[in-house]
């Protein structure tokens, strides 16, 4: 809402000196919270001048400019700026005549967008200031000719400052209204809330206006279908007005109000609806009463019913919708917009005033079916003031007497619905107990009162009635928080609380953090994408078509779905970092990933707020919220170690996503196995899946190798490019709650190098496993130190070595001992892998 | 007449100082090792006159012993310097030899670092786990009912249509990407027993389009407290302790009216940031208030029994003037320079 500093101060006390941010620092003490100012951004020499005499003419460039000669100031008397009485200016606009009072820019003026007004050559002239439009004075959009000051009512003295006389000095302060408070989307709100920041005196706007009764215009208020049991009317005022002269001009002061406050003036009777919408926050509506064909009626509309609104638009109603109808059909959808056929014109003799208040849900689910946020629509869905509609009708017709020389009629309709106000209890100590500060019995009721309430002191509480323009008031909590915000949250003192001995981090949270923090901790770095990808992206890593969640309304159309995986993301990660000149890369990522449910909406009525769902109710819901497992997933691009003194550079790749895996499952006590693998969209001889043991079953938890390089192609990636991706729940399934320790031997170990031959095809992963196996208890550690291929070993085959180390709990191992157990381990490869010693 | 001893003092004597003499003769190691073998070695004067022991009368066997016992020693001891000296000689010259350049030393491995927002988050965590809180997560994909009904969000409240929220297809499924980490504050009253103090920081949407100052996908972190006798000073002190820790002993915070459907009394939250680039000054930090009834009631606690308070910041937002980030972009981009500016501390 933005507030013109004089308009408020017509009703309530503001000092002088008063500035934007001056009226924002008081208004932010009471919740409206400041969103800045706003001013014309002209600054003078502007005055008054009158056309003395000009001679047109036309130049190269097709135009035809004026060579004006201007009065500037009284003859003989020095200008604003020090200047002559009069001086030569040249003009572009065509639309006046010699005699014409004007608005003269002299040098020195600043317009909008720093625009200096200087003396300058221009078409062979020194033209010495500038005639103003409208635009140029940020006053409205009008730039088809100059201001005339006689077509907006003025005939003020030559030399005049030009910028008081169209309140172009005016500065207004803009402030951000919560939901709750529709009432402050007027002058009338602004004014009471500064009042009650800063103990002004508040003058009530509705004192300037007089209703008088009016009858006899046929009414009909007929609701056949309220929404959620609530009537969709429940005020309706109309008056009339006769004979307006739709000619007049809107004063300057109303459309420089209308301006600073954000609207444009349109035609005068429109101004005049606007300006007293913005005063009461009653939004009103202004019929040509000619073009009315008979009574009203409010009611829904009838379906297949169609209405061409005010913007030219031609719209099918819906049977929710609540309208304003004739005898000839709807003129308008309540609170949000109205019809054209009824609408006012240059040619509008008789005018018929509408003030009325509807049911804030019916207004906000029509304006949201038709798209037409309005500002009626946006006051009514924050509740009107349900007292206020005489009073602004009244101001409107006493602005068409005065504006348009109409004549008001007691002819007209006022329908009140009587609602029944129950009082609010407020228990006596509740007010302190929520808050903490201590609240006497006078000051409760003192802020109470201010804010509007009446209050009745009662044994043990008070009972409060709300004012009429606080809907929002419904619970004694509310009481509260006006009790606290007139009262000042600086007086709330601080206290800490004590929880309960907590139980610090959960298992699978600990867990997360080890897994995060030992990637970072060995060498990889942490990134955080968005998790909407393309279908396409979805499908990268599946050989089937799996499901996902989509987005109905995505920022961009081509990332419409919830990622099933994280890679997609770190893959244009890490592209954007190559982009960069950042080649060698090492990047992770945990967070979840999507599964859609395989329920789609619960059945079960849920309760709307203020009400336990059943277990049951929360279960069903539950299960139509997709599954989110956490996933860890990294990139390699580029170089492992880069050159340097002494060291050859190291590619990454296949091995470094292993690696990752093997450290982060380590990090909670996981042994994983690797199993060549061939998963979609990896290298078909460079990837493994990491399988652990989950309740005696081994589970295939994700995969590390290489993205299959047509893939890292196809988004511009190098060939070569590590990644791993694993699902963080099954990980930490696989994890021992509390992992037992073994004994350490300390009697002296034994070392023996083994070299078996085998057949290209036995993966070296496994014949350590059988080695393990083969040699028993005294090997406590085999490593696969080579694995060589070429002369001395057979076509087709390798000779991989391994260093085992053996030791006994119990003595020193012979190297006879160690031996024994190495053979038994070579027996059993050969057995299993037809393996042999190496000669 | 007994026999004559042929270790006497003047014999081993002689043969010590010959052997001294050799000893301080070598040149090396190698020249110490020959003359270890030919002074105190099978053939040594020392040796040869220890070999006469069976000769010497039992009655000077003692002394004899203890004559060569000695010398020996004095030799021991003159070996031992000697080759210390030569170790000390040739360690400096390996020493010497074995000199690099430690400013060209090379990374044997990467430097990894983690994102500051998730290290935030943990931070965050931490200061109120340390508090004896719990933490809370929820789902990021949630139904409609728990990111607004719960929360007091009438259908048809403008509040509710101003969250600039995700939808789920289809529409039926009442999902929603949720637009504030507040739904959690539902599941932790319906999944736990009051007293309730838990803290849910997580990941949250909203339909805005990334630029300076905004991301669709960002970080909350929400606080929620339910026990009885909770009032607005707990709140106060509560988020006092928070902001000292984040912001240091002077951060103070203040509060200001406002409205949130899931809060009564609302409030938005400042925090006074005494290391604020380019001077001390209050930042908006957040919104807070005390549990609306309504939400305590659909989490089926009785708010004539009970009260709670709940706050919730930004993640990004505090990243920003906390550690001076001066662009969203650098948050959602993933380049690898911003994390590592930060390693593994915040």
């Amino acid at each position: 809402m933005r507030v013109p500093l004089s308009w408020l101060a017509e009703y309530v006390d503001v000092p002088g000196d008063a500035t934007p941010d001056s009226v924002m620092a008081e208004l932010v003490k009471v919740g409206l919270e400041e969103e800045g100012s706003h001013g014309f951004d002209v600054t003078g020499p502007v005055v008054v001048g009158e056309v003395l005499e000009f001679s047109e003419e036309p130049q190269t460039n097709g135009k035809t400019i004026r060579w004006c000669q201007v009065r500037v100031a009284a003859a003989g008397q020095k200008a604003a700026d020090g200047g002559d009485d009069v001086r030569g200016i040249v003009c572009g606009a065509s639309n006046f005549e010699v005699g014409d009072k004007v608005v003269v820019c002299l040098p020195g003026a600043v317009l909008p967008g720093d625009f200096k007004i200087a003396a300058r050559s221009t078409y062979g002239h020194v033209s010495d200031g500038m005639m103003a439009s409208a635009r140029e004075l940020n006053l409205s959009d009008d730039h088809a000719g100059i201001i005339r000051l006689h077509e907006l009512g003025l005939d003020p003295k030559i030399g005049t400052d030009a910028l008081e006389l169209l309140q172009l000095t005016e500065q207004a302060a803009e402030v951000n209204v919560t939901p709750d408070r529709g009432y402050c989307f007027s002058i009338r709100g602004i004014a009471r809330e500064y009042a009650h920041a800063t103990g002004g005196e508040f003058r009530d706007p509705i004192g300037n206006a007089h209703p008088e009764s009016t009858s006899g215009f046929n009414l009909k208020i007929e609701d056949q279908s309220p929404i959620r049991g609530r009537q969709g009317c429940h005020r309706f005022v109309l008056r009339s007005v006769k004979n307006v002269d739709t000619k007049r001009p809107t004063p300057p002061w109303m459309v420089a109000r209308l301006k600073l406050a954000g609207m444009r003036s349109i035609s005068l009777i429109v101004d005049i609806t606007n300006y007293v919408m913005l005063e009461m926050g009653q939004p009103l509506h202004a019929y040509d009463a000619d073009k009315l064909q008979g009574g009203i009626t409010v009611r829904r509309a009838n379906a297949g019913e169609t209405i061409k609104t005010l913007d030219g638009q031609e719209r099918k109603l819906n049977v929710e919708d609540l309208v304003i109808a004739d005898d000839a059909g709807a003129i308008g959808i309540a609170g949000v917009m109205g019809g054209e056929r009824t609408e006012v014109s240059d040619a509008t003799v008789n005018v018929m005033i509408e003030a009325a208040n509807f049911d804030p849900i019916s207004i906000a689910r029509s304006a949201r079916r038709h798209k037409l946020p309005s500002e009626a629509s946006k006051r009514y869905e924050r509740g009107v003031d349900n007292n206020v509609a005489e009073y602004a009708a009244a101001r409107v017709v006493q602005l068409l007497e005065v504006q348009a020389l109409g004549t008001s009629e007691s002819f007209g309709a006022d329908f009140r619905e009587h609602i029944e106000q129950t009082p609010i209890w407020l228990p006596v100590n509740f007010a302190t107990e929520l808050v903490g500060v201590e609240y006497s019995a006078e000051e409760t009721v003192s802020i109470l009162n201010q804010i509007g309430c009446v209050v009745a002191t009662v044994d043990g509480g008070y009972e409060v009635i709300a004012p009429s323009w606080r809907p929002d008031l419904t619970h004694k909590t509310d009481l509260v928080e006006e009790i606290a915000r007139i009262g000042g949250y600086e007086r709330i003192p601080s206290r800490l609380p004590v929880a309960p001995p907590g139980r610090g981090l959960n298992a699978k949270q600990k867990n997360r953090r080890a897994v995060v923090n030992t990637l970072a901790g060995s060498g990889h770095v942490e990134v955080l994408t968005y998790p909407f990808v393309s279908a396409s992206a979805n499908q990268l890593f599946s050989a089937n078509k799996i499901a996902t969640v989509k987005l109905a309304n995505p920022l961009q159309g081509d990332a419409d779905e919830m990622r099933v995986s994280i890679l997609p993301g770190l893959i244009d990660a890490a592209k954007r970092n190559l982009s960069r000149g950042l080649t060698d890369l090492a990047i992770f990522e945990e967070g979840s990933v999507f599964l859609p449910a395989a329920k789609v909406g619960a059945n079960a009525e849920l309760p709307v707020g203020n009400q336990r769902p059943s277990e049951a109710q929360l279960k069903e819901l539950n299960d139509t919220v997709p599954a989110q497992p956490h996933h860890v997933a990294g990139i390699f691009t580029g170089n492992r170690t880069a050159q340097q003194v002494g060291v050859k550079s190291v590619e990454s790749g296949y091995a470094d996503a292993i690696h990752a895996v093997r450290v982060l499952a380590k990090s909670v006590g996981v042994p994983v196995e690797l199993r060549q693998a061939q998963p979609t969209g990896f290298h078909p001889g460079r990837t493994a899946e990491i399988v652990v043991t989950i309740q005696g079953k081994e589970v295939v938890i994700g995969v590390a190798g290489e993205l299959d390089p047509t893939v890292a192609a196809n988004h511009d990636l190098p060939r070569r490019v590590g990644a791993f991706e694993i699902n963080l729940e099954q990980l930490f399934e696989a994890a021992p709650k509390v992992i037992q320790a073994g004994v350490l031997l300390t009697m002296p170990a034994a070392t023996q190098d083994l070299s078996l031959v085998v057949a290209n095809e036995v993966p070296a992963g496994e014949l350590l496993s059988v080695i393990r196996e083969g040699a028993g208890d005294l090997l406590e550690r085999v490593v696969l130190v080579d694995d060589y291929r070429g002369a001395n070993v057979a076509e087709g085959h390798k000779s991989l070595t391994f260093a085992l180390r053996f030791r006994a709990a119990d003595r020193t191992l012979t190297q006879v001992e160690a031996s024994e157990a190495r053979d038994k381990a070579v027996e059993l490869a050969h057995l299993r892998f037809g393996a042999t010693l190496r000669a | 007449m007994s026999a004559e001893n042929p270790i006497s003092q003047p014999a081993v004597d002689a043969a010590v100082s010959e052997a001294l003499a050799a000893i301080s003769a070598a040149s090396d190691l190698a020249g110490l090792k020959a003359a270890r073998q030919s002074t105190v070695g099978e053939q040594s004067a020392i040796a040869q006159l220890n070999a006469q022991m069976k000769s010497v009368p039992n009655e000077f066997k003692a002394e004899a012993g203890a004559l060569i016992g000695k010398a020996r020693a004095t030799l021991n001891e003159a070996f031992a310097a000697k080759e210390a000296e030569f170790w000390a000689v040739e360690q400096a010259a390996k020493l010497a030899a074995e000199a690099v350049d430690v400013t060209a030393a090379p990374e044997p491995a990467r430097i990894g670092a983690r994102h500051p927002l998730s290290l935030l988050q943990d931070t965050i965590a931490d200061v109120f786990v340390g508090m004896g809180w719990e933490i809370e997560e929820g789902p990021e994909v949630e139904s409609e009912w728990f990111n607004f009904d719960a929360l007091n969000f009438d259908a048809d409240h403008p509040a509710r249509a101003m969250q600039d929220t995700f939808f789920v297809e289809p529409v039926e499924s009442h999902l929603v990407l949720r637009t504030h980490t507040s739904p959690v504050q539902v599941r932790s009253m319906l999944s736990r027993e009051v007293p309730i103090y838990v803290l849910c920081p997580g990941r949250v949407f909203r339909t805005d389009e990334l630029d300076a100052t905004h991301t669709p996908v960002f970080h909350q972190v929400e606080g929620l407290a339910v026990d009885k006798g909770l009032t607005m000073a707990d709140l106060r002190g509560t988020l006092e302790h928070f902001a000292r820790i984040m912001f240091g002993p002077d951060a103070q915070i203040r509060l200001r009216p406002s409205f949130f459907p899931f809060t009564e009394p609302s409030a938005e939250l400042d925090v006074w940031h005494p290391g604020a680039k380019g001077g001390a000054r209050w930042v908006e930090w957040g919104g807070c208030g005390m549990v609306n009834p309504n939400v305590l009631k659909a989490a089926g606690i009785d708010p004539e029994v009970y009260s709670g308070f709940a706050f919730g910041m930004g993640i990004e937002r505090t990243l920003m003037f906390r550690n001076d980030v001066k662009d969203m972009h650098d948050m959602v981009e993933s380049d690898v320079r911003f994390s590592e500016q930060f390693g593994v501390s915040i």
